[in-house]
């Protein structure tokens, strides 16, 4: 599922294959620390290539996985290696741990080298410029012996006498400062040693002693020395051992020869004594041994001081102070014989440096050691670097760690969520099921009780069993409303609903509604009116009963909120209303249509009843509009279209809905608030349907509301237009066509009722004239005015005033009975039939009314074209009929049904069945009676020629 | 003999309406005598006769049902009162129907006394009623003898 799923190798193997064959190269070369130090340092530049590699594995690992939230098994690299998290934890800090000691000794060797280097410089340069110095003093003394030999052996007699060579030595002394004093001693054989003894006037004596010396082969008496070592004359320089050896070695090879170091007479300080052989005449070119023997005149000796000597050198030397030095002799290499330096004072033992002294005597070897004097201080760089590197390499391991762990922790959390989530929907999901089902169960018995109850309301039934019953009949069918609003719901949230599509008459189905609250409403003297624009088609293609469903629940909405005023429905096309109502702003309850109320307040608004109504756009400014426009245009620009589009707004004059409630009217089971269920019912289920449902018809629903002024609710549907298809299905109450071409003038005051009356009228195709005054309409009617109808027309079958145009033209009602009366006599024309429209009438005005003259019809509001139709029909034309029959058409209509038909009666009781046949005689039936249920079973097997069957329900033997 | 006519149409008036009054009629009997016309001019004296003879059978065994001494079939009774309670309702028989469903409740609550005495009710009334029509459709007869037309009865 990702990356690092599939392809563990490259970040999960490689750190701990490179940590393996590290160790390995580390275990091997260890001998060679310069090597295994480079080995560290490419291993932990790897290591930090690879863990970085690694951290951008995880990153990115962490990065799928949100990506691919809705994997169930997103179990990443991480993820399944979760146990091996403290074990990498671990593994890294002891890596760290190599590393930072890689780097402590490769910074450690690097410092020690570094070290080294200077000893060794520092050592040389010391060697060297002790040789140097030592040479040039040795110089000197090999003049000075060239000086002895020019002076005192060339010349004759001899140049020079203890004193010239004291006095000279002593001037030319700062030439050898190392030289704490020269001495010439001549070489005097044993046959010469008397004549030499006299001479000078001493005896030769042992060094050692001071004594006469003993008799040898051969002397070497000091003759001459400088004033510093004057008690050196007269001394036998061949008596002392290594004095002796010094001078035959001397003058065997011809150079300055140096005697082991020993401590000097004088000062005590470690020294050595430099002898130079002085020959008589000047040698062969390549001399034997023998030969220089044979020329050897004397011996020049000096003590080097060597101590001083090296401390002047060392003093001249910067960095003297950190380094120990030593110089040896190592003639005799297995017992070197130290020259200078202090034993005790051993320094770093731990390096050293050795170099070679050449102080020009090829018979001894001389060494010189360097030591540090400190041990070396451990650098501050490596004390800084190598914890800071470990602490680095252990913070980063704990916040990988930190991470990884962090992510097995989300991840787990997610898991969870995921799990939970499925759970959830699951369980909503079952809820939805069980909301179905459950209703469903409780709708089928449900069904079977309102059958049963329905038809225990046929049987006789003392009065208060049958008001128990119907009781339970309205509670069953509220019950079912119910059940089927909550499966209505539950179908749309699981997307099952499905819309059909059949053509319908959108204005029969709102007479339907109508008629549906007619009663209710005009029990609470609420108007109730409809009004359906000429724009919208006559017939539509749509889900009819989802069409009447909505505005059922909006209507009955309405009509339980609404105390007084009106409920207006009102049908036109979505495009009218865009031109009409758009410029007044809808605003809910605000400010500025408080404004709007308080400017207006006194006069009567020009709405349906005259009540305020939430929206402006139903009163009488826009609305005019809406109707005039009808005739401006023409039908033609919405054809193009084969879809219409419906606005329909229901206005009330309600309680309207509370500001802080507006937000979640269309949400399910919710309702203003809860204490509306209360005071008026309800489950606040229907809107969040509706919405729905108009939200299926590709529609918008929506409202405007005012608190205690009412509510507008207004919604979008999109039909399809249907101009061709006609109804499979007669309309139930097709509408009378025998008032085509009649003339009426309708009263009314209010402009807004007054296009719904014509609206209904229209339908009937009977033409409307509207007068706001009664006294006019009579007055024209009577024609005392000439003739002011407007059209011109003499003829006008009937006038039909609003009640409150009655109630409030006082003293009109003589006048309408002088008209009455007046026209009743002229039998030329035609009486104009007066009727009354009205919510709601009392007694007395019902009285008022018959006296004044409207006893032809009082029309009962809501206003319906077939009621208007009915009642008009009983005015005008059916006068003569209904005289025929008092007990109004049902006899004459119960003939032309019952005729020619066969009817089968079933009763045992034989006077019964006599009386039933008898009169269902009388209607023309053909009557044939059986006396109990087996004859009337032989009697209707099938085929037979019955129409129908009355049967008793309580037989003997086989009852009904 | 339009004084006659006129006498005797005044009586029979006057008859009906006190049979009504009485409560020996209601509407149904109304209802009966309009669905008699040219087509069936013997109707209302046809049904009436069937009803009577009904009421001599049902009484008839229900007497001989409650005479059994010990164990009495009142669902059997039960089932004559209702047979006669329809007859009754059908021809307008006031009295017998309010009679029968009295009779009939006792029947329900098994009441031999109750039944007994209703029984012996409806047959005093059964019978009242047989001689009152009797009467009227005598007058009815003298009416149309005398050359008269027997007058609608408004009893309202």
């Amino acid at each position: 599922m990702n990356w690092a799923l599939n392809n563990p190798n490259p970040e999960g193997k490689e750190p701990r294959t490179t940590t393996q064959s590290s160790d390995f190269y580390h275990l091997s070369a260890k001998d060679s620390p310069q090597k295994s130090r480079k080995i560290d340092f490419w291993r932990s530049g790897l290591m930090g290539f690879a863990k970085m590699q690694h951290s951008v594995a995880v990153k990115m690992n962490n990065g799928n996985n949100n990506d691919q939230v809705g994997n169930k098994k997103g179990s990443t690299f991480i993820q399944e290696h979760r146990a091996l998290l403290p074990k990498g934890l671990i593994l890294w800090t002891i890596i760290v741990g190599f590393i930072s000691r890689g780097i402590y000794q490769w910074m450690d060797d690097t410092s020690k080298v570094r070290r080294e280097e200077v000893l060794v410089s520092m050592c040389d340069q010391r060697a060297r410029m002790l040789q140097d110095q030592f040479s040039v003093s040795v110089n000197h003394v090999h003049a000075l012996a060239i000086l002895v030999s020019t002076f005192h052996y060339h010349k004759n007699p001899s140049a020079i006498d203890q004193g010239t060579f004291a006095d000279y030595t002593a001037r030319t002394a700062f030439e050898r400062p190392l030289l704490s004093g020269v001495a010439y001693a001549e070489k005097v054989v044993n046959a010469e040693r008397e004549m030499f003894e006299s001479q000078h006037n001493w005896v030769i004596k042992t060094m050692d002693t001071g004594e006469p010396s003993p008799v040898r082969d051969e002397y070497a008496p000091v003759i001459f020395s400088q004033d510093s070592v004057s008690y050196l004359e007269s001394l036998d320089m061949m008596s002392g051992e290594e004095d002796r050896e010094n001078i035959l070695r001397a003058r065997e090879t011809g150079k300055a020869v140096l005697t082991s170091p020993f401590r000097l007479l004088a000062s005590h300080h470690l020294g050595v004594v430099l002898t130079f052989p002085v020959y008589k005449a000047s040698l062969p070119k390549n001399p034997t041994v023998q030969e220089r023997i044979a020329a050897t005149a004397g011996y020049l000796g000096g003590a080097f001081d060597v101590e001083s000597l090296v401390e002047n050198l060392l003093g001249q030397l910067a960095g003297n102070q950190a380094i120990v030095v030593h110089v040896y002799d190592i003639t005799n290499a297995s017992d070197p014989l130290v020259m200078y330096g202090n034993q005790d004072e051993e320094g770093d033992t731990s390096l050293y440096h050795e170099s070679k002294l050449d102080f020009g005597d090829p018979f001894r070897k001389h060494k010189m050691i360097c030591r540090y004097l400190q041990k070396a201080p451990i650098p501050l760089n490596v004390l800084t670097t190598v914890p800071l590197f470990f602490a680095i390499g252990l913070l980063v391991g704990y916040i990988l760690y930190g991470a990884a762990v962090h992510i097995v922790k989300v991840e787990d959390d997610f898991h969870e969520m995921q799990e939970l989530k499925v759970r959830a929907e699951a369980a909503d999901v079952a809820k939805s099921q069980f909301l179905a089902t459950v209703s469903h169960e409780i709708r089928t018995p449900m069904n079977g009780i309102l059958g049963m109850l329905a038809m225990l309301l046929d049987t006789e039934l003392s009065s208060t069993q049958r008001d128990y019953a119907q009781t339970a009949q309205v509670c069953g069918k509220a019950l079912i409303a119910l059940i089927n609003e909550v499966l209505d719901r539950a179908k749309i949230e699981a997307g099952k609903l499905e819309l059909e599509s059949v053509p319908f008459d959108i204005r029969s189905i709102l007479d339907d509604v109508l008629s549906l609250f007619s009663e209710e409403s005009r029990n609470k003297g609420i108007e109730l009116a409809v009004f359906v624009s000429d724009k919208v088609p006559e017939i539509v293609k749509g889900d009819s009963g989802r069409f009447r469903q909505i505005i059922i629940n909006l209507v009955g909405n309405s009509v339980k909120f609404t105390e007084k005023g009106h409920i207006f429905v009102k049908v036109h096309l979505a495009e009218q209303s865009k031109d009409g109502a758009e410029s007044k702003p809808a605003l809910n309850g605000g400010v500025a249509s408080e404004d709007i109320t308080a400017a207006s307040k006194p006069s009567s608004y020009n709405t349906l009843s005259g009540y305020e109504a939430a929206d402006g756009r139903n009163s009488w400014d826009s609305f005019k509009h809406l109707v005039s426009s009808e005739e401006l245009l023409t039908s033609s620009e919405f054809d193009a279209s084969s879809n219409v589009r419906l606005m329909v707004s229901i206005e009330d004059t309600g309680i309207g809905i509370p500001l802080t409630a507006q937000g979640r009217v269309f949400m399910p089971f919710m309702q203003a608030d809860s204490s509306t269920s209360r005071t008026y019912g309800g489950t606040g289920i229907g809107l969040s349907i509706s919405k729905c449902l108009v939200e299926l018809m590709r529609g918008q629903i929506s409202f405007v509301s005012r608190p205690r002024v009412g509510s507008t609710f207004w919604f979008t549907a999109v039909f399809e237009r249907c101009d061709k298809c006609s109804l499979k299905k007669p309309t139930v109450e097709n509408l009378p066509s025998s008032f085509r071409g009649m003339r009426a003038i309708v009263v009314d005051a209010k402009p807004v009722r007054a296009a719904v009356t014509r609206y209904h009228m229209k339908r009937l195709g009977i033409s409307v004239d509207v007068m706001t005054s009664l006294r006019t309409a009579v007055s024209t009617a009577s024609g005392r005015n000439g003739s002011p109808l407007p059209s011109g027309t003499t003829k006008l079958d009937m006038i039909l005033v609003e009640k409150d145009s009655w109630i409030s033209t006082e003293d009109i009602d003589a006048e309408i009975r002088q008209m009455n009366s007046r026209t009743n006599g002229n039998v030329h024309r035609k009486t104009p039939k007066l009727a009354l429209f009205a919510t709601n009438i009392t007694n007395s005005e019902f009285d008022r009314a018959k006296s004044a003259g409207f006893a032809d019809t009082v029309i009962m509001k809501p206003l319906r074209a077939s009621m208007i139709g009915a009642c008009l029909q009983q005015v005008l034309e059916l006068r003569k009929a209904r005289q025929q029959h008092p007990e109004g058409s049902s006899p004459a209509t119960l003939k032309s049904l019952l005729t020619g038909k066969k009817i089968l009666v079933v009763d045992d009781n034989m006077v019964n069945r006599r009386v039933a046949a008898g009169a269902l005689k009388k209607f023309g039936a053909e009557v044939v009676c059986a006396e109990s249920g087996q004859v009337a079973l032989g009697l209707l097997q099938i085929p037979h020629s019955f129409d129908a069957c009355f049967m008793d329900i309580q037989m003997p033997q086989m009852d009904g | 003999m339009d004084a006659l006519v006129a006498q005797l149409q005044m009586q029979y008036r006057n008859y009906t309406v006190s049979l009504y009054q009485q409560g020996f009629l209601d509407d149904q009997f109304t209802e009966l005598k309009k669905l008699q016309d040219d087509a069936s001019p013997d109707f209302v004296a046809e049904v009436l006769s069937l009803f009577f003879e009904d009421c001599v059978k049902l009484i008839g065994n229900m007497a001989r049902a409650l005479d059994q001494t010990g164990t009495v079939d009142f669902s059997q009774v039960g089932a004559s009162v209702h047979q006669l309670k329809g007859s009754s309702s059908s021809v307008g028989a006031k009295r017998v129907k309010g009679l029968c469903v009295t009779f009939k409740e006792y029947c329900e609550a098994n009441n031999y006394e109750g039944c007994v005495r209703c029984l012996q009710q409806v047959d005093i009334e059964y019978k009242a009623l047989q001689t009152k029509l009797q009467d009227m459709f005598n007058l009815e007869k003298q009416i149309i003898q005398a050359g008269g037309k027997v007058p609608q009865v408004d009893i309202n």
